[in-house]
């Protein structure tokens, strides 16, 4: 979805950034142009990464602010005017829908594809938001990745695949020189 | 430290309790059970070479003499949250149960916020309170990199907190960590007693009046309301309880720590306190070598 997909219909409601609006089930169900469904959020992380959809049985999806999806354990009257909700979860603003770090980590342990793995070595570089070219044969795009703690493999952030290279997503608030 | 003088009439000691304020406090961090279990985060922090040891209390509140507790991989990966040892007790008293309504109605920056999140085990409504907005962002920041997704957060006064966004419910708990003169936290911010006035310790009296005044409002009959406060003096703790047992419908229930404490006093000064007070716990720093803490819990009755 581009923007100009949220610009055609001018008498269409629209998303409304200083509140949260419940994403519709379907859409057929849709009031927004443009805002992403609650199927296409479950198709997105199954089809893209393996999670399975019920791994999402408890939580709702809200948009504030084009293209930011939040999820929430529960569920509200929609819309609800406050300051967060859940966790930010999804951004799907741009052609391709990138998932959050901190949703990655919590979620991101379903995951069965699209998911590379790196070194401690790799993990620290890629933590301080350095680009690196680690072997990779699958698909381009954003890609989960994990590295090992405490034994076992732990969902650590998203990284954007292209050219031969991964380039760490791990936003500026979060890089650490470890 | 001269402010402290004041509180010589109650506390026992009193020289031992002067020491002890002098004294710093190690680096504390608490295990984020909604991402990890407390045995692997001690595994991760042992494949680096970081020293920890459980408090006596607690296997999931780890002392780590040396160091940062946020330059690591378990806190990168939201194992971890550094919260001093004696912060993490009002949220063990309120004991909130997965899928209830909890509110925090002083929550930012979010240690005990998230705290409550594990204890739900991230399961029901969490409502997270704070009117400063810079220190919400710490906050959301926080319960988003230890995972918490059944958190709803407001910015406002918490007392004028509105239910209206949540159903118009009553809550099951409130947690009530109000904003406080921070005398106890002198052994993690030596200039914490600088700016004491007795001005201020009125002043922000009125304010912890207020927010526990909501809160009771906004608890069920029956509903748990934890009080606490990181203070000694009896204006913002024993004389605000006071207040609540006289005008709100509610009641002081006796509180079980697992560290050692002394009751609330019922005389201060020239004022006596309902003798209820007594059940709420003081924490000194020379009796667990801890912060200093006070804490009561109130049972709703209308």
């Amino acid at each position: 979805m581009t923007d100009s997909d949220r610009d055609g219909d001018t008498n269409a409601p629209e998303n409304d950034s200083e509140r949260f609006d419940r994403l519709p089930e379907t859409e057929a169900e849709r009031e927004v142009p443009g805002r992403p469904t609650r199927e296409a959020v479950l198709d997105f992380w199954a089809d893209r990464f393996g999670v399975p959809p019920e791994t999402f049985d408890d939580h709702t999806f809200w948009e504030r602010g084009s293209g930011k999806i939040w999820a929430f354990c529960g569920d509200l009257p929609s819309p609800v005017e406050i300051e967060a909700l859940g966790m930010t979860f999804l951004r799907t603003r741009q052609e391709h829908w990138k998932p959050t770090l901190e949703a990655v980590q919590r979620f991101g342990g379903h995951a069965e594809k699209n998911v590379i793995h790196l070194s401690r070595d790799e993990s620290r570089r890629f933590l301080a938001g350095e680009d690196q070219e680690p072997a990779w044969d699958g698909d381009w795009g954003y890609l989960i990745v994990t590295h090992n703690l405490a034994g076992e493999r732990e969902p650590l952030g998203v990284g954007l695949y292209v050219y031969d290279e991964l380039r760490s997503q791990v936003p500026k608030g979060r890089r650490r020189n470890l | 430290m001269e402010v402290l003088r004041r509180y010589e009439p109650i506390v026992e000691d009193f020289e031992a309790f002067r020491a002890a304020c002098e004294r710093s406090l190690p680096s504390v961090v608490r295990v984020n059970t909604l991402k990890t279990t407390v045995e692997r985060a001690r595994e991760a922090l042992a494949e680096e070479d970081i020293s920890h040891e459980p408090t006596g209390w607690h296997d999931g509140v780890l002392k780590l003499p040396e160091g940062d507790p946020g330059s690591n991989w378990p806190y990168i990966q939201g194992w971890l949250h550094g919260q001093e040892e004696v912060s993490a007790l009002p949220p063990l008293v309120l004991d909130p149960q997965p899928g209830e309504r909890v509110w925090d109605a002083a929550a930012a920056p979010g240690s005990k916020t998230t705290q409550l999140a594990a204890l739900m085990d991230d399961e029901g409504l969490l409502v997270a309170t704070d009117n400063n907005l810079g220190r919400l962002s710490a906050l959301r920041s926080n319960a988003e990199r230890l995972g918490v997704t059944n958190l709803a957060v407001t910015n406002e006064d918490a007392r004028n907190h509105s239910l209206k966004p949540f159903d118009g419910k009553s809550y099951d708990r409130a947690l009530v960590d109000v904003p406080c003169s921070c005398e106890g936290t002198i052994r993690k911010n030596p200039d914490a007693l600088e700016q004491w006035t007795f001005e201020h310790v009125q002043g922000v009296a009125g304010v912890q009046k207020g927010i526990l005044r909501r809160a009771i409002e906004a608890t069920r009959k029956g509903g748990t309301v934890v009080y606490s406060t990181c203070t000694f003096a009896p204006e913002e703790n024993e004389a605000v309880l006071d207040s609540a047992l006289e005008k709100h419908p509610c009641r002081l229930v006796e509180v079980e720590l697992p560290l050692q404490s002394r009751p609330g006093v019922t005389e201060w000064e020239d004022e006596s306190f309902d003798p209820n007070v007594r059940k709420a716990r003081r924490i000194y720093p020379h009796f667990n070598d801890t912060g200093g803490f006070f804490v009561a819990k109130l049972e709703v009755t209308e």
